[in-house]
């Protein structure tokens, strides 16, 4: 079936099977492979790619339900070579370790962030809480997105 | 590497067209809708459809509004909608309490209420909740609509009055005067499936108990109802003591399963822990307390 996508704002067209699953697509059609296939399972989250602005857990969305609709991945948070603050807090605040939940914590912090631009800790435990990270504790997950937080707001004070 | 067998996929454009479609590819056809239930079990190959009905272009089912002396909710509604929606926090806050248990924030933003109810998993928190409510759900066919109550919705596990050629569109919830109710999940790690779950309803006529809904999940209760616990408190006072009797009585008449969750008798003391403290809550929240 042909199905025509827009991922990270450039619209893509495949021939796909309809069984093929979204993280597959965006990995093996695409080689989109910072998208991370973990669990297969719908809980860790490392899939984790907005769909229509969404997070959704792209291991559990068929490519053919995405016909028609925006898909961004961890790939388009940069802009060139400025990285999004996130991954700025991510660096800074040691957000990672082994990195294979980042792509994904990084995709429910954006839209975290995009919804709520100052997200109390709580409120960010609770949007990863669907996904699973081995190595921080998830304390400097936490302490990264509040630094992101905090920067944007800076920002935006300073530009009239 | 987990990968559902060969299917077809056919998009539905509106209500009629899915119908159409099932009518079409026939008895071996499923719909999906979130899909967060049916396609882990294609990746299992629990569940094996010649055709996937896609209805999630559906967004004319993805509503919630208040209707006369009811909220309706469209089958499309997302988990994450209901746990925002204002209308369904302020009439009905046992719906945010068991919405907030449900899986975890990603999965809530694809599920869906009507695919939670239709996929009829015996340990799914909303059937619960809306047993406890005594909400309808209206289910269309190519010949009209039928009003089925959710308390004779659910006719097993995994099985619903839902035949096939048929789709679930709306769930429609009374809203009551002096009224209050809770819901409360044990599990064991956050996402996971009830180990016990229970969701009470309380109407209070004074300081009496006009009319009680108690919901559980996960142990065996017929149609997700504890039916005993509520005739003991109809017409009853409202008072601690009528709260862990009511308890007692649905852990003694619920029938779990011992599993990988626990054995027996630790799921029924749950139950009725889980009863007597939601009762509490609602009765709260009905006087306006909590």
């Amino acid at each position: 079936m042909e199905i025509t996508i827009r991922v990270n704002g450039e619209q893509v067209v495949r021939d796909v099977e309809p069984r093929l699953l979204l993280t597959h697509f965006l990995r093996d059609e695409l080689r989109l492979t910072g998208t991370h296939w973990g669990c297969d399972t719908t809980n860790c989250g490392a899939c984790v790619v907005r769909l229509d602005g969404v997070p959704v857990k792209s291991c559990t969305v068929l490519a053919v339900m995405a016909d028609g609709a925006a898909v961004d991945t961890v790939e388009g948070l940069a802009h060139g070579a400025e990285l999004d603050p996130l991954q700025e807090g991510f660096v800074t605040c040691h957000g990672l370790q082994c990195g294979f939940c980042t792509p994904g914590m990084l995709m429910t912090g954006r839209a975290l962030l995009d919804r709520d631009p100052d997200p109390s800790p709580q409120t960010i435990r609770e949007a990863i809480s669907g996904q699973v990270c081995r190595c921080t504790g998830y304390e400097n997950i936490v302490r990264s997105v509040r630094w992101a937080a905090e920067k944007e707001a800076s920002k935006e004070e300073v530009t009239p | 590497m987990q990968v559902p067998a060969q299917f077809a996929y056919e998009k539905a454009t509106s209500v009629d067209h899915a119908i159409a479609l099932l009518a079409r590819h026939g008895p071996e056809s499923l719909i999906v809708a979130g899909g967060h239930s049916l396609i882990p079990m294609m990746k299992l190959r629990l569940a094996d459809p010649s055709t996937l009905i896609d209805i999630n272009g559906l967004t004319d089912l993805d509503y919630i509004r208040v209707e006369g002396d009811q909220v309706r909710l469209g089958a499309m509604t997302r988990h994450a909608t209901v746990l925002e929606s204002a209308v369904v926090r302020e009439h009905f806050a046992i719906l945010p309490d068991a919405e907030r248990t449900i899986a975890d924030p990603i999965v809530r933003n694809r599920g869906t209420v009507g695919g939670s109810l239709c996929q009829a998993d015996p340990s799914e928190d909303l059937s619960a909740a809306f047993s406890a409510l005594r909400a309808d759900v209206v289910i269309r066919n190519a010949d009209g609509e039928r009003v089925v109550p959710v308390r004779e919705f659910h006719l097993g596990p995994y099985e619903t009055a839902v035949a096939h050629g048929e789709l679930l569109i709306e769930v429609r919830v009374p809203i009551r005067t002096h009224t209050g109710s809770a819901y409360q999940k044990i599990e064991r790690r956050a996402g996971d499936w009830a180990v016990a779950s229970a969701g009470s309803v309380v109407s209070l006529d004074g300081d009496t108990v006009a009319e009680a809904g108690i919901g559980l999940t996960a142990v065996g209760a017929p149609h997700f109802v504890a039916a005993e616990a509520e005739d003991s408190l109809r017409g009853n006072p409202a008072t601690a003591e009528a709260f862990t009797e009511a308890g007692r009585i649905a852990a003694e008449h619920c029938a779990p399963s011992a599993d990988q969750r626990g054995p027996v008798d630790y799921k029924r003391a749950l139950v009725a822990e889980l009863v007597t403290r939601t009762l509490q809550r609602a009765t709260a929240r009905a006087r306006g307390e909590a």
